[in-house]
């Protein structure tokens, strides 16, 4: 082979491993990703059936019911709409009534939110950005409440 | 009045990286050889005045300064001296100073050890330095400054975010840091050899050094966070694919790949431009994954304070300095001299192959990554992009790569024999096959794709071990020993960094035969796991300095009854934030673990608790580990150093590997 020869196939091997890379990230783009939602989008049936996507709101105050087998159900809210949750194993450790949280699962056809994980959170401050996105367009944000401010002595 | 003085002298610093960054990059220019040389005195005093400014800061933790807004913010009189020590870089500024720090610390490293050096190539590298080191002083002197003192200091500080009170986490972020911000200096240089249109073998030697120890301490840095999050998070998981994850993944990847173009580069004079670029590239994720973790646009354990105004500023800064690269790589890399031709079957072969998919992986991660914060600001649509995505992209293509790693370490350079490499690994490749068969026999069968995984990770250990064993058998079985002590220590390096590689496949395809039991137990109740068994003893208080706890005492028995340990998983809440952690129970038999978390005990009679067998799971960390070994050995190498004279080879001239 000559020497442009020898560059073309070289380029040719990397274009193919490139064009089947592209290919892979474009399908998983497709069929691997999840849209967050809000108990409002729920309500108003922007959700598939049988999809599974991320909901997120307030933990509503009073909803938690601990069952046997540590089947725990609880109630999102974004001030304006409402989803019940169940989620079956242990919750993280800053999961509180009236805090915000985020839970991974797919809805039942009674319309509860069977939640396959619920995120922990790290900070006591911290609020999910989509959280408080979605508080603020629900008109029910406390300035204050999420963000973790200056101090105040 | 320390803290002004600290305060001071990083304005002081500021001042110093600005003259660093003019007046020797001026010389190189121009050829002034004096001008260059004084980039070493600049970098010396620079890195002298950002450590006393970091100084400074710990002094105010250590003795819990709180009219220092930064201590009372993050710190708390009762935290134990380690974590007042490693809240210094608990919180947005502090990581910041150390950032800068870490920055000065490799100006100076180059400063003093690469006296050798070029004048011009010296002055450019350093003033570069200084270009960065004068953007991020600036950062930190007007947007977030640690040193601000407050009116009314408050008794008590705020305490620093529990789940950061961990040793793991005191060592993590300056692991991570020296990793990141150690290309910035491999940056320079190649930013410095486009400025001069100078890149050859010997400019390879140069990064060689640098590229190493940034990229040793990036990679234990990433296994020391993997560590951390397994046993600290209490969800007995390794790795989430959360951006900020990502943000380190996506350097180590190229940094990898710059790691092996660059011995093609000074081996071959081959792939310059190619090399200039990963160098480029690599530290520009870096920087990128700095404005991701630090802006606030994503919500992570990481994000420590959501404020725009700072995440516009690195967001220039990020701009400034990826756009200037590549800028001046489009401008001058053509101007480069193509360099030796080789067939693709060959070592040079091998390593663009590794280059390919370490970019195409990276690539893969990057949109994964950064998918989500355009399509929201696209369209609004709000998305999150998790383990799915990644496992079929990211990691179906690091298979055919780890796959290629033995093979690549049997070719010649220049023409490679493929046949002859796969006759000299067929063993290792039946032992691979032979292994994974019996561990679907020991298991009682399993998923295809980790049983298919443990047999690539034995290929890949035995590959990399085999090609040791036959350097020190080629020829007879006479003067062994004189033959292992003359293998290269850079071979040996290579060895040990791909079969660490192997090990921590083999832990990640392992951690599909774990098994895991969620269950309410109440004192004197057992659970069976995989053959041992778990027995509540008690439940009870405990007060540590900072934090009270509720902890679960369970006896861990093995099938014939005798007590192994016992395992004490506890619930803390701290006292300062009033904020919830777990921390987990393990017991390690072997490279096995038991690991035991437990969720509330509200009605204080029962503890809900989440309990695993995780079989091999250490591998998934010792693997790294041992990469950086092998990383250390060829950093010692004596024969690859610049400057220092080579040692009389024992036996034979050593040909060049």
């Amino acid at each position: 082979m000559t020497r442009k020869q020898k560059r073309l196939a070289m380029i040719g091997a990397i274009g193919l491993v490139l064009a089947v890379a592209t290919g892979m990230i474009l399908v998983a783009l497709q069929d691997q990703i999840m849209f967050f939602r809000s108990p409002t989008e729920v309500v108003q049936g922007k959700v598939k059936p049988g999809e599974a996507f991320r909901l997120g709101g307030l933990v509503e105050t009073g909803s938690v019911v601990k069952e046997p087998n540590q089947i725990v159900r609880f109630v999102v809210t974004d001030g304006a709409n409402t989803v019940r949750v169940t989620h079956q194993g242990i919750l993280p450790d800053l999961f509180r009534e009236g805090q915000g949280v985020v839970t991974e699962g797919k809805l039942d056809p009674g319309g509860v939110f069977n939640a396959s994980t619920v995120l922990a959170r790290h900070d006591e401050n911290y609020m999910p950005r989509e959280v408080a996105d979605s508080l603020k367009q629900q008109g029910h944000w406390k300035d204050g409440k999420g963000e973790s401010k200056g101090a105040k002595p | 009045m320390i803290v002004e003085f600290g305060h001071f002298a990083l304005i002081l610093g500021f001042a110093v990286a600005l003259f660093q960054a003019t007046v020797p990059l001026w010389g190189a220019i121009r050829g002034d050889a004096v001008l260059a040389r004084l980039g070493v005195q600049a970098a010396l005093v620079h890195f002298a005045l950002l450590a006393l400014a970091f100084a400074a800061l710990t002094h105010a933790y250590l003795v819990s300064d709180f009219s220092v807004l930064n201590v009372f913010q993050n710190s708390h009189s009762l935290k134990p001296l380690i974590y007042k020590w490693s809240g210094v870089w608990g919180n947005h500024e502090g990581s910041m100073l150390l950032w800068v720090l870490i920055l000065a610390l490799f100006g100076a490293g180059v400063a003093v050890f690469s006296k050798r050096l070029p004048d011009d190539m010296l002055g450019a590298t350093l003033g570069i330095q200084g270009l960065i080191a004068s953007a991020f002083c600036a950062f930190l002197i007007f947007a977030s400054n640690p040193f601000l003192r407050m009116p009314n200091p408050p008794i008590e500080g705020r305490d620093l975010n529990p789940v950061l009170q961990d040793p793991g986490l005191a060592i993590h972020p300056p692991l991570l840091y020296l990793g990141y911000v150690g290309f910035s200096i491999v940056f320079s240089f190649a930013a410095a050899a486009l400025v001069l249109g100078r890149v050859d073998a010997a400019f390879a030697r140069m990064i060689r050094p640098w590229t190493l120890a940034a990229w040793i301490t990036l990679t234990l840095g990433i296994a020391m966070g993997s560590y951390w999050a397994y046993y600290e998070l209490g969800w007995g998981g390794y790795w989430f694919w959360d951006p900020v994850e990502n943000a380190s993944l996506m350097p180590w990847l190229t940094g990898t790949a710059l790691l092996h173009s660059a011995i093609v580069l000074e081996k071959r004079e081959a792939l310059k431009t190619w090399t200039i670029l990963l160098a480029v590239v690599t530290f520009s994720l870096s920087l990128l994954g700095t404005f991701l973790v630090r802006s606030g646009v994503l919500t992570s354990v990481h994000a420590f304070a959501v404020d725009p105004e700072r995440g516009l500023f690195i967001l220039l800064i990020l701009i400034a300095f990826i756009g200037g690269s590549f800028a001046l790589f489009a401008a001058r890399a053509s101007a480069l001299q193509g360099g030796g031709l080789f067939a693709p079957v060959s070592r040079e072969g091998a390593l663009v192959f590794n280059n390919l998919f370490l970019s195409v992986a990276s690539l893969a991660v990057f949109v994964g990554t950064l998918y989500p914060l355009l399509l929201e600001a696209l369209t609004g649509a709000k998305i999150s992009v998790g383990p799915p995505f990644f496992n079929l992209t990211a990691v179906p293509l690091m298979v055919p790569l780890f796959l290629a790693i033995p093979f690549g370490q049997k070719l010649a350079w220049k023409r490679g024999d493929l046949l002859g490499a796969g006759q000299r690994l067929w063993i290792c490749m039946v032992l691979g096959v032979v292994g994974a068969a019996i561990s679907a026999y020991a298991a009682g069968g399993g998923p295809v794709l980790a049983l298919a995984g443990i047999g690539l990770g034995i290929f890949l250990v035995l590959g990399a071990l085999d090609d040791l064993l036959e350097r020190a058998l080629r020829g007879g079985t006479g003067m062994i020993l004189a033959r292992i002590r003359a293998i290269p220590q850079s071979i040996t390096a290579m060895a040990l960094a791909h079969a660490g590689a192997g090990l921590m496949v083999i832990g990640i395809s392992a951690t599909a035969f774990e098994t895991e039991k969620i269950a309410a137990m109440k004192p004197g109740e057992t659970l069976a796991l995989d053959g041992y068994t778990l027995r509540l003893e008690g439940i009870g208080p405990v007060t540590g300095p900072n934090y009270n706890a509720i902890a679960a005492d369970f006896s861990l028995r093995d099938p014939s009854g005798a007590e192994l340990a016992r395992l004490r998983p506890a619930k803390r809440v701290y006292i300062g934030r009033q904020m919830p952690t777990s921390e987990v129970g393990r017991y390690r038999h072997g490279l096995s673990e038991i690991y035991i978390a437990i969720g509330e005990t509200s009605d204080g009679q029962h503890v809900d608790l989440r309990a695993y067998h995780k079989p091999y799971v250490l591998l998934i960390w010792l693997g790294p580990l041992l990469m950086s070994i092998g990383g250390i050995l060829s950093l010692l190498d004596r024969r690859l150093r610049i400057g220092v004279p080579a040692r009389r080879a024992r036996l034979r001239p050593e040909p060049a590997e």
